[in-house]
């Protein structure tokens, strides 16, 4: 069971809250200060995805954050309705960030274990380098989905995309420290 | 803390200044006032992000959204940021190649009409 669940209707407004909670809940499980911030962005960057997904797809239905402490790690899953194949094929337009390749360390190990799920073999965010500079080419005024995921993968200990029953669940985590509760 | 802007010129560069979160809930105003100045021919913008407490990749679409209607007019956009969890950011999408980051407003505009 999680520590604290987090439901809420596909809003913007409502990301920062999600934002906030995940963020308390980190810093009571004992996740070390320096890394708050990072959950803050990760958590917000799941959540503006699944309310983004949500507002395109099922408007109609909540989106779920489950936070917990398992003693040795903080683990977040954001949950949303709709179905991974159906939200992979908003990724392809990934191809248009002008940064080119997002330099998060663990990036494409965790988008190989994601593409299953899409059905999709293409690494979303891989954008080829040459593209780097590019912006003013690009027609992007709202990033591609796979930024967001980008940016989770280089800030969470560990991160992965399933399946969930009826969507797609988004889970990252973090290690605690040791001398905590 | 919701999202503040204000704008003004110096030396012929609009500055904005950005206080609060940049997210999806606010980020829209903050690329409803770039698109404004630029329709307003202000071509050469430098956004001051030093009191920014919260950006995410929303946010970051809004910049990159800003620069390229900027360039569109042979213009600029620069940011100002000295803040470690901020510039974090950039770098991890690589945006850091793309943008023009400045210590501060004043070393913006120098740089800026260094270039001219």
């Amino acid at each position: 069971m999680a520590t604290v669940e987090v439901t809420f209707t596909p809003l913007p407004a409502h990301v920062r809250t999600a934002r906030l909670v995940a963020t308390a809940v980190a810093r009571r499980s004992g996740v070390d200060e320096s890394l708050l911030d990072e959950v803050r962005l990760a958590v917000g960057e799941a959540c503006s995805r699944a309310v983004e997904a949500h507002q395109k797809h099922c408007p109609g239905q909540p989106i779920r954050v489950a936070l917990t402490d398992d003693g040795e790690r903080f683990e977040v899953v954001v949950t949303d309705a709709v179905p991974a194949d159906v939200a992979f094929g908003d990724i392809a337009a990934a191809d248009e960030w002008p940064g080119g390749t997002p330099a998060g360390g663990s990036a494409h190990t965790a988008f190989a274990v994601a593409a299953p799920a899409g059905g999709n073999g293409t690494a979303p965010g891989a954008a080829s380098a040459a593209d780097a500079g590019a912006g003013a080419d690009s027609a992007i005024l709202q990033l591609p989905t796979g930024v967001g995921l980008a940016v989770i993968s280089g800030l969470a200990d560990d991160f992965r995309i399933s399946p969930a029953s009826e969507g797609t669940s988004v889970a990252m985590s973090w290690k605690r420290r040791s001398d905590s509760r | 803390m919701d999202l503040k802007l204000g704008h003004y010129n110096k030396d012929g560069i609009e500055v904005v200044d950005v206080e609060g979160e940049i997210d999806v809930y606010t980020a829209p105003r903050l690329r409803e006032l770039l698109i404004d100045l630029v329709n307003k021919k202000n071509y050469q913008l430098v956004v001051n992000m030093e009191k920014v407490e919260f950006l995410d990749s929303t946010g970051l679409g809004v910049l990159v959204g800003g620069l390229k209607r900027v360039r569109a007019h042979d213009g600029s956009l620069d940011l100002v940021c000295t803040q470690e969890r901020i510039l974090k950011i950039f770098r991890i999408t690589g945006l850091t190649k793309v943008f023009g980051i400045h210590d501060s407003v004043d070393e913006a505009i120098a740089a800026r009409k260094a270039e001219k």
